[in-house]
This record gives C-alpha cells, structure tokens and sequence, in this order.
C-alpha cells in the first residue's frame, strides 16, 4: 500500500528503491522557499567566475548560487558556510540563534592560538566553528546546530562542545528534535585533551536527548572526520550525507603513511558509507529541506 | 610511598617511560589485583579483537567486569594484540562487557593503555568512529559504577571510548592526550620532530591532568612501573580500587548516571567575546 506512494523515475540510480527524489509524492505543508534562486546571501565570495575544484570547468559564481552552491557542471556540493545553509533549510526568518557569543579559552595557553581565533572571527564573522539555535522546517519547530568549514576547519574545541552540548540539553528539556549539520576536521589540537572531552561532553548529552524519546538527524557535510565522526556525527536515529562528503575517523593519507595501505576507490565518502551501512541516506541539497521536513514529521507522532 | 624517583622528569620523559617495554600491561595489573578472570570473548557481530581482553573478575569477595587495552611483549605477540590499536569489534566487545555489567549489577574496571585506535581501511569499512562514539553514548548510560585508570597511553578517542566513567585515574607515568606527541607536532607545527617540544605545551602528564580536573587521581610510582617489581604498586591499586568500590556502594543507579553526567558536563571552559 505504502509502496505507491514511492513512485519510481527515470532518475532513480540502479539498486535504489525509494530515491529522494520521487520522496513525498506532494501534497507536503511548506512554508518557505523551495528553490535557491530567489535567495541573495553576501557571504558568496567576491568575483564572477570560480573553478570547480572537481571537473576543474570554470564557472559563474551566479549558476553555482542558483545551483544550491553545487557546481553546475559536475554536481560537487561546494562547502557553505553556516549562515548560507541556516537561509538554505529555514522557513523565512524562523531561525533563532542559542548562545551567539559563547567562546571558549586558551586552555594549554598554546602559541598563537588567540591570535588565530581572533583572525578566524574577523574572516568568518562567527564567534566559533558552530552555529546554533532553533528555526522552522517546513513548520516543524527543531533545534538546529550548523558547523563551520572555515573556522579552523569546523575544529571541535571547548565552545564548540559546549555550544552543542547547551543546544542538545536545552531540546531535551523544551521536547525538540535537533538537527545537526556536521562539518569537522576533529578535536581542535590546539586545546589538547580539553577538546578531547567534548566527544564525550557531546555524545552524553545526546544520550538524555535518546532517552526522551526525541529525533535526532546528523547530516554529514564535506567534511565530517577524527573526533566529530567519532562522536555525534554518528548518533543520530537517521544519519543523511551530502553527496560525495568525506566521512571517516583516520583521515586517509594517515592510513596511507602509518599503514602502507593502498586505499579503496571512493574511500571514505558519503557513498562508501552508506554501502557500508553508516548511513541512511544521501540527499542532494535541494533535496534537503523536503528530507528533514519529512522526517520531523513522522518523528512528532509520539 | 618512598621518595619519587626523580622530582623533575619532563612530560616527555614520561612518554618514553609510559611506552616501556618493561611497564606492566593490562594482563599483569588484572592478575596482581584480582582474584581469577574469566575471559569472555567477541563481540558477537563480527569476530574478537585480541588488543583488548575483558571478563569477569574477584575483588574482596565481590565480582566486578575487568576490560584492558592489552599490548604485546614480543614483536610477534604485539602483532597478535595489534599493539593495543582496536578495532571497532574491539569497541563493540568492550560495550557488550559493559552492558552485561550493568545487566548484573557488577562495577566496571577498565585499563586504559593504547597509542590510539587502529587507523586501517578495515577498520574504516567496519565504522571505527560509528564503534567509538556508541562506546561514549552507552557508557553515559551505565547505572554501575565505572572506574578507568589509564597504566601507560591514553591515545585520544581510542582511549576515551573506553574512558567515560565516574572516575578516571592515572598511573604517575602514563599519559591521557588528544593525539600523540608526534602528531600533534606534524600537525600544528608540520614537523613530528618537535614531539618533546609538544609534550610540554599538551598537558599530558597525570599531575597536570589531576591540575586540570581531567582525572581524579595520580597513582605514584616510587619507582617506574617494572612488571618484574609490581607487588607494592598493584597492592596499592587494590586497596584503592576496594575504597572506590566502597564509596559508590553507598550511591543509588540515578546518582552514579548523575555524578558521571556532571564530570564530563564540567569540562568546558566557556567565556564570552
């Protein structure tokens, strides 16, 4: 009976039953945007034109903005920054942010490392690698965590750790799901062991979240590695990928140099996850919002 | 306790005594402080990762779970242990140990003692952050007492999966870091070189660590762990772990899921811009 309403199509790759596409079969509430192109966000780099770092084609920075910030040509999902996914996923200006000026220390008081927060925050216009706080999709009210790609690459520190763990808590006690766009190099090294804590500061917090009974999505952006994937990157009730993301625990040239193995074709992304069972399903960016709208949906009955 | 051996070894004289080959493994330290393991093996979904041993155990006349990172002796026996680096099957086989813990009421003992998790395109295929990050959510909901002392390396998220317990403990010499040394320095500096440099800056040491409110206790070692001359030390282990088990047979399950909740929830350092 269910199995009519997941019509196939020509789109449909060989071996996929149920392609994102063809998921609903219309009829679903919206309340916002459906495309990328009426949407104007600053935070695209200056310049008309950019080369796609995949099939290397040159290419306007317009088609790409029109293109949910993929490339036109080869379909690589380019890396976005918080504030671009945030316009991308909401319902119009239904986002509230949690904790916006929250940061954390300099607890091995490493060289540099102020420094080099206080260059990050004057590039990106963030306080920290994550941005937090709750919005709508498609009417369904949820917790919304976005990390950064370029806040010394999506590093999990102490704020980060704690923006999240604020984030997950604070769903657990006002009954929301979260949703958590993960995008990480792993711990942030320059806070040592205190950044090691926060997988476990994170993954703990996410427990009481489980034991609520509540919905929790990681979607794993390019790219979701170390301490971040080994956390709660892969905790969540349903885990979504972006196309093509690297996702993995060692990063692949450590397996390269400490093991002397060669590597697999595809090696550790999104697509190599999910044939190995880590991941639910990869969902293309315009996609996106229809995917958690669903699935907010079915996860509210209780 | 005697004089210590030396007042002033660098963090980096602990890294190369926390590696010795002569320091006490997880095996030695559960045969001097327990009475009679019984190991119970694999992890039910895919096979036994020898780096990690676990069972049941006898401590002054109460059963308890005992799980160790076990390294290897002989270049043969280390390739059999796979130096201590597990696999997600070993993370899955210590969280099923744990889980029949907590089904049975027994505390947990876990020994910490591993330069990381392994870093292989096997272990990848089969989700070694998928294994880790389970261990960190189970454990977080274990209502016995868990107890982790880390006897050698405590390389980063291999070792904290094995690390989210009401009190984590380090031998004088052994080390707890987010990374090695080494790698620390190749990454943040682009030269493993300088790994003595980048023990000093990490805080990886136990006195630093017990500073910071990572750990809560040092175990000395008036003389550097030797599995040859261990008596004293693992006697003193034992009446320790005895008093830990003691204090927490006073707790009810809903105060040791709280009390575990609230020592990792303290560490953050949150401030302001």
């Amino acid at each position: 009976m269910l199995r009519g309403k997941f019509k196939k199509t020509e789109t449909i790759p060989a071996g996929e039953d149920f392609p994102e596409s063809t998921f609903p079969a219309g009829g679903m509430p919206d309340t916002g945007r459906e495309t990328g192109k009426n949407r104007s966000r600053k935070e695209v780099p200056d310049g008309l034109f950019r080369k796609c770092d995949a099939c290397r084609k040159i290419l306007y920075e317009e088609d790409i903005r029109e293109n949910w910030y993929c490339c036109p040509e080869c379909g690589k999902n380019f890396r976005i920054d918080p504030w671009t996914r945030i316009h991308m996923l909401t319902d119009k200006d239904s986002f509230e942010e949690w904790d916006p000026d929250l940061t954390g220390d300099d607890p091995l008081s490493f060289p540099g490392y102020e420094e080099k927060l206080r260059d990050m925050r004057g590039k990106t216009g963030l306080t920290e690698a994550v941005v937090t706080g709750q919005a709508l999709i498609r009417g369904s009210r949820t917790a919304l965590g976005v990390m950064s790609p370029d806040f010394i690459m999506g590093s999990m520190g102490t704020a980060v750790g704690e923006k999240i763990t604020r984030m997950v808590e604070r769903a657990t006690a006002e009954r929301l799901p979260v949703i958590l766009f993960c995008c990480s190099g792993g711990a942030r090294m320059q806070e040592g062991i205190f950044s090691l804590m926060q997988m476990a500061k994170t993954s703990q917090a996410l427990k009481r979240h489980d034991e609520a009974g509540l919905l929790y999505v990681p979607v794993l952006t390019d790219p979701t590695t170390g301490g971040v994937t080994a956390s709660f990157a892969m905790l969540g009730d349903v885990i979504l990928a972006e196309p093509g993301a690297l996702i993995g625990f060692a990063g692949a040239r450590v397996i390269r140099q400490t093991i002397g193995q060669k590597l697999p074709e595809g090696f550790q992304s999104a697509e190599f996850l999910q044939k190995h069972g880590f991941v639910d399903r990869i969902v293309r960016r315009e996609q996106m919002r229809t995917t958690l709208g669903v699935l907010l949906q079915s996860c509210a009955c209780r | 306790m005697e004089q210590k051996m030396e007042q002033n070894r660098t963090a980096w004289d602990r890294v190369q005594t926390a590696r010795e080959e002569k320091r006490p493994h997880a095996s030695d330290y559960i045969a001097k402080i327990f009475d009679g393991f019984m190991e119970l093996r694999g992890d039910r979904l895919f096979g036994d990762d020898r780096a990690v041993i676990g069972g049941i155990a006898g401590i002054g006349k109460r059963y308890v779970t005992v799980i160790g990172q076990q390294k290897g002796r002989s270049a043969k026996e280390n390739r059999h242990r796979n130096f201590g680096m597990m696999k997600p099957e070993g993370y899955r086989k210590a969280l099923r140990l744990m889980k029949q813990a907590d089904k049975f009421g027994r505390p947990v003992i876990l020994f910490i003692d591993t330069p990381g998790a392994f870093c292989g395109v096997d272990a990848e295929e089969r989700g070694q952050g998928e294994a880790i990050a389970r261990n960190l959510f189970e454990m977080a909901g274990l209502r016995v007492p868990v107890l982790a002392i880390v006897i050698g390396e405590g390389g980063s998220g291999g070792a904290l999966a094995l690390g989210v317990a009401n009190e984590v403990w380090m031998l004088e010499n052994s080390i707890y870091s987010v990374l090695s040394p080494e790698g620390f320095a190749a990454i943040l500096w682009k030269d493993g070189k300088r790994a003595a440099e980048a023990a000093e800056v990490m805080k990886i040491t136990a006195d630093e660590l017990c500073e910071a409110g990572i750990v809560e206790k040092v175990i000395p070692e008036p003389e550097a762990a030797d599995r040859e001359h261990m008596d004293e030390l693992a006697g003193y282990m034992k009446q320790e772990i005895l008093s830990f088990l003691g204090r927490y047979d006073r707790m009810t399950s809903e105060e040791i899921l709280n009390q575990r909740y609230e020592r990792f929830r303290r560490m953050a350092v949150p401030g302001s811009v």
